[in-house]
């Protein structure tokens, strides 16, 4: 029989792309749609998605979950749990168009939830980690069942199929954000089911990917020491838990966060100035075992920005630019031309430099 | 009656070759070779023995050789004549075999069964000559809050930790058990190498102070050599609960290897049979070892990490796990194929278990139970190349230790004969004109050979994997395949078979 993803390590090539405007002002994801579009050949068809933000206003004091279901009683059984655990504001189910490209889909729906306060205060956890926990319980305990999107005023769309043809299929014309990211998957193997597409939601954050980490097997059982259960065996799961568990658990920044996933080498950071290179080197001798080698490039959404960042040896591409307020990121420049056709600005930033772009007024994101 | 043994080795010399130039004579310590003046040619009695390889690497004219002996009792495959000789050497005595070097029986070798990665297509091999390939690694406790001072800069919350610019270090061997000039070329290499070396059991000799900062001092049940400066001048400190070679045991160093320094650097009486204690007396628990933990910690100001070094024994996981919460900062795990300067036959070859299961078991423990930052983990007994050292971090540990190949690389021929302290190579010896013949300027030259030449191949294995950094090699297991192993010892390992996908 076909094995699932997360029953075995797929390595896959890929494109990301990313948007943001900065000063608020939200988009469409149609200009996600085309920007990927132009990078058709670095996907095969077996996975594409998006993650959008500030999508959903109306409804943003709601953690928004994304569920897919491999059959009804699944989906009777996941809301059961999520009616124990949280008030459900709105559910339905996520809205798609027919695209003969796309077949075997799952059913896919979408709930708005607040975690039931008696509940919530039982359990001792502070908010997010109740969320976490229960849309990690979803994933793990129920057959059939897969939460693959989580945060607030923000969402995942994903699927097997090339990332344009995915992102018509869930009408993402229709929805807008003040920033976007996309992906489009080249796996090696066939990932078998849609939650091995990508974005990986969790909570606010998304991470898209393009790479094969060789450090996966360390980063992984490390993270897992800290309740994380790396389930699909994907690189942008365990990088995704390892920003969780630094900026959300530890309270690092996402720089520091850069300095210990893509931390510079030592003799580099032996020529750095003296402030800078104790830092760095505290950070590597705290989390040794959180840095990442291997090529990989990334696009990190979270509430209010994104970040885009690189292996330290830069073994994969990335390319940034500017125009006005709205600040772009892709595998390839052409997936930015494809939008803006004339930036103020293009560059490719260092191996292991983070790159960051935040909306100026960060209470606007929420 | 003392019945006669064959000698197991005999010494062949080549009449056409030999120019009975009488090297040999001179340098056999256990007397081998004689001078017959009647027919101006040498003679050998193979008897004496230990096939230590001396006379052959000094034989002028290569005239020299050492072969098993072919004499044979009848052909049993149940009492080979090794059995039966030491039958027949007990009833001659009466005594408690004695043994040096590591355990030599047939045992499978876990290292010889484990295959390395290398990266192909989808991600790239690193070329070592042309990136950063980094062995570097501090080791400790890496528990840390996040304190940030006034300007939001991180303060250093961590413990002490030890820098190796190599993930290798110099295991415990005691100056005693081996010479001044040994100890002298081990703490020069570490110093030029970036690592550490152990002092054993035995203290630390006045003139090794100034190796202070790569230097590990030991605590062990028999206390020899332990005092306030001891441990102020060590970078380190090793409590010794147990040795690979000889776990359950205590330590005996005979008193013709008590010379008077030796005496001096162990503060005990000169030509006297030093005895350590199976267990340290003020240890019957892990809540004792806590105590001693912290009482060493409090002795030197908390500046030092505590290493506790157990032999690998059946249990040593949840062992592992106690010490882990009982404050130590490292610890070191010892594998039953661990050299020793002297153990019962019986313990050393019959006592412990392998390195690679017991590290396996207690890394996945500590990972288990969400421990595994509280202690670095480093492992010995026995590592004997840079494959080994490769396989060992990626099934969990931080560093290695290496304490055979270190003495090979001094001129040891593992001929396990330490314990009668007549060390032809001036090794494992006290003996002035055998200690001399190791020359402390060549030796410590050629244990940073030894490092440096592992340190790149480790660099080319890790380039391979598209690794560029032994961090990320550290409980890296599915950069390893096991092959010729069994389901159950694949899943001690805690790896897959070869040819099962990632």
């Amino acid at each position: 029989m076909l094995m699932r993803e997360g029953q075995f390590r797929n390595p896959s090539g890929c494109a990301v792309t990313g948007i943001i405007d900065r000063s608020g002002r939200r988009m469409s994801g149609e200009c996600m749609i085309r920007s990927i579009s132009v990078m058709h050949d670095r996907s095969n068809g077996l996975g594409g998605g998006f993650a959008g933000y500030g999508i959903y206003p109306h409804y943003k004091d709601f953690y928004a979950f994304h569920l897919f279901f491999d059959n009804e009683s699944a989906r009777a059984e996941t809301e059961s749990f999520l009616g124990r655990h949280f008030e459900i504001a709105y559910s339905s189910q996520i809205r798609t168009r027919k695209i003969a490209s796309i077949t075997d889909e799952p059913l896919i729906y979408r709930y708005f939830v607040t975690p039931l306060s008696r509940k919530l205060a039982d359990s001792h956890l502070d908010e997010r980690e109740y969320v976490a926990r229960c849309a990690n319980r979803v994933n793990v305990r129920i057959k059939g069942a897969y939460v693959f999107s989580s945060g607030k005023n923000m969402g995942v769309f994903k699927g097997v199929g090339f990332p344009e043809d995915i992102g018509r299929y869930y009408c993402l014309e229709e929805y807008e954000g003040y920033a976007w990211t996309c992906h489009g998957r080249y796996p090696t193997n066939t990932p078998g089911w849609w939650g091995g597409a990508h974005p990986f939601g969790f909570l606010d954050f998304s991470v898209v990917h393009n790479g094969e980490i060789s450090s996966y097997d360390a980063n992984r059982r490390y993270i897992e020491m800290f309740g994380y259960k790396c389930t699909l065996q994907t690189d942008t799961e365990v990088i995704t838990y390892i920003i969780d568990y630094l900026v959300r658990k530890r309270g690092l920044t996402l720089e520091e966060t850069a300095r210990v996933i893509a931390a510079s080498f030592w003799s580099t950071i032996e020529d750095k100035p003296q402030d800078v290179r104790e830092q760095e080197t505290l950070l590597r001798r705290m989390f040794p075992s959180l840095l990442i080698t291997g090529p990989f490039s990334v696009i990190l959404g979270y509430t209010g920005g994104l970040m885009t960042l690189g292996d330290r040896l830069k073994l994969r591409s990335m390319v940034c630019a500017e125009k006005g307020d709205v600040a772009y990121m892709a595998s390839e420049e052409s997936a930015i031309r494809a939008i803006q056709p004339d930036p103020d600005k293009v560059y490719s930033p260092a191996g292991g430099e983070p790159v960051i772009f935040e909306l100026y007024d960060k209470e606007r994101a929420l | 009656m003392n019945m006669y043994i064959q000698p197991e080795y005999e010494v062949v010399r080549d009449k056409d070759r030999c120019i009975a130039c009488r090297v040999c004579e001179r340098q056999c310590a256990n007397l081998v070779h004689s001078f017959d003046a009647e027919t101006g040619t040498m003679r050998a009695d193979s008897g004496l023995c230990v096939n230590c390889h001396r006379c052959v690497c000094v034989c002028p004219t290569h005239a020299l050789k050492i072969v098993k002996s072919d004499d044979t009792y009848k052909i049993n495959a149940n009492w080979d004549n090794q059995t039966i000789n030491e039958v027949y050497r007990q009833a001659n005595s009466g005594g408690v075999l004695l043994s040096s070097m590591g355990n030599p029986k047939d045992y499978p070798v876990f290292w010889d069964k484990m295959l390395i990665n290398a990266s192909q297509v989808t991600n790239p091999p690193i070329d070592p000559l042309r990136e950063p390939m980094e062995t570097q690694l501090w080791l400790g406790k890496r528990t840390v809050k996040i304190e940030r001072d006034a300007n939001g800069k991180l303060k250093n919350t961590l413990p002490p930790q030890l820098k190796l610019k190599v993930p290798i270090m110099f295991s415990a061997m005691s100056y005693g058990s081996i010479s001044y000039n040994a100890h002298e070329a081990l703490a020069r290499a570490a110093e030029e190498l970036g690592t550490f070396y152990n002092t054993g059991e035995g203290g630390l000799h006045k003139d090794f102070y100034k190796y202070g900062k790569n230097t590990i001092v030991q605590v062990a049940s028999g206390r020899f050599g332990v005092h306030k400066e001891y441990l102020d001048a060590a970078a380190a400190i090793e409590i010794k609960m147990g040795q690979g070679a000889k776990p359950g045991i205590g330590g005996h160093l005979p008193g013709e290897k008590i010379s008077a320094d030796v005496s001096e650097t162990r503060m005990i009486p000169q030509g006297v049979d030093a005895i350590s204690p199976a267990p340290h007396h003020d240890i019957y628990s892990i809540e004792d070892l806590r105590q001693l933990v912290y009482s060493l910690k409090e002795a030197t100001d908390y500046k030092k990490p505590v290493i506790v070094k157990i032999a690998a024994v059946h249990n040593c996981a949840a062992i592992a796990s106690g010490i882990a919460r009982s404050g130590a900062d490292i610890i070191a795990i010892d594998g039953y194929r661990g050299g020793t300067g002297a153990a019962p036959t019986r313990i050393r070859d019959n006592v412990g278990i392998p390195i690679e299961l017991a590290l396996a078991q207690i890394d996945e423990r500590l990972r288990e139970e969400g421990i595994r930052d509280e202690v670095s983990v480093v492992v010995g007994g026995s590592v004997r190349s840079s494959a080994d050292v490769v396989k060992a971090i990626a099934l969990g540990a931080d560093a290695c230790y290496i304490g055979t190949a270190a003495l090979l690389a001094l001129g040891c021929h593992l001929c396990r004969s330490c314990h009668t302290g007549k060390c032809n190579w001036g090794i494992a010896t006290q003996i002035p004109e055998l200690v001399k013949r190791l020359n402390p300027d060549v030796g410590y030259k050629r244990l940073v050979n030894l490092v440096t030449a592992w340190n790149h191949e480790i660099q080319e294995m890790m380039g391979g994997m598209g690794i560029n950094s032994v961090e990320a090699l550290r409980g890296n297991r599915l950069m390893l395949r096991g092959i010729g192993l069994t389901d159950t010892e694949l899943s001690v390992l805690g790896i897959k078979y070869a040819g099962e996908s990632m």
